[in-house]
């Protein structure tokens, strides 16, 4: 029986048992959020793989690294930005907070912005959902679909930063709000390094 | 809300770091992209260099690192048991490369 567990006169009472691993409920449930769509996007991954490694016709579309190293740099960087606005909620400057959330979300704004602008590219190059000059047409499925995914992940974050922003400036949120909030960020973050590697990297045309 | 909490206060010096890290290994993933390597063993590079990110990411900028260490635990096991259980299919991928979907 655990600590958090409780007897009232002998008998184990589920109504004082305090939150799992001493995780605030908030906080949790943005954890478990997070472990849920991590099973969302390892599966678009590897199905993904499994539909690259299944074809022989793969195209290879992209010529520049730089405008995927630059909304990488943007999506990192904004990780940090978002940290200094938890770090700032944390010492109660909420001017600070609110400054850094903005940034935060300026900056997903910005990588979602050139993510539109490579998508129209690639469209302008004749590349659809079902077809594309350079070889199956399942690249553009997958393409758009993980891409299209994250990038709903990047708007719905703005979006958030933004309400949770406002909030906490009028003192309806706190500092948990945007560390919870942040954790949601990190994770858009940190899919992005698995994104960029398998549909931009190993696509290079050499 | 902070959990194991102030321990964690090593001021925005760690971040800085841990940031400058994550831009080296994407910096890296970069420049594997341009090496004159086999496609799977380039994947198995990029991947790697992937997980210490997504690692690093996790633990520091998610804090997973200063949560109590069965949260942890319950994140890392859970995780990696669904990424493994996704594996599953990788012998079909390759029924389908040599033609023969369902063979025996």
């Amino acid at each position: 029986m655990s600590q958090a567990d409780s007897t009232v006169e002998g008998q184990v009472t589920g109504l004082t048992i305090g939150p799992a691993f001493s995780i605030p409920t908030k906080k949790l449930a943005m954890w478990l959020f997070i472990i849920a769509d991590t099973m969302t996007f390892a599966a678009c991954l590897v199905a993904y793989g499994f539909l690259r490694n299944g074809s022989a016709d793969w195209p290879r579309p992209f010529h520049s690294i730089t405008n995927v190293a630059v909304m990488t740099l943007i999506l990192l960087t904004s990780s940090l930005t978002m940290l200094v606005g938890l770090r700032a909620a944390r010492a109660g400057d909420k001017a600070g907070a609110f400054r850094w959330t903005m940034i935060t979300a300026a900056a997903g704004v910005l990588f979602a912005l050139l993510h539109v602008r490579e998508w129209l590219g690639l469209i302008g190059e004749g590349m659809t959902l079902f077809k594309n000059p350079w070889g199956t047409g399942l690249f553009g499925a997958s393409f758009f679909s993980i891409t299209g995914l994250h990038l709903s992940h990047v708007t719905g974050g703005v979006i958030a930063l933004v309400v949770v922003g406002v909030r906490y400036k009028g003192g309806r949120y706190n500092a948990d709000d945007i560390e919870v909030l942040g954790l949601y960020w990190h994770f858009v973050d940190l899919v992005w390094m698995f994104v960029v590697p398998l549909v931009y990297l190993l696509n290079l045309a050499h | 809300m902070t959990t194991v909490d102030e321990r964690k206060s090593n001021g925005i010096g760690k971040d800085l770091a841990i940031y400058a890290c994550l831009l080296v290994l994407a910096g890296l993933q970069f420049v594997i992209a341009y090496q004159k390597i086999g496609a799977a063993q380039m994947f198995g590079r990029m991947l790697t260099v992937a997980c210490v990110e997504a690692g690093l990411a996790a633990l520091f900028f998610m804090h997973l690192w200063t949560e109590k260490r069965g949260f942890l635990l319950f994140v890392a096991i859970f995780t990696i048991a669904v990424l493994l259980g996704l594996q599953f299919g990788w012998t079909d991928s390759t029924r389908m490369v040599v033609g023969a979907p369902f063979s025996k």
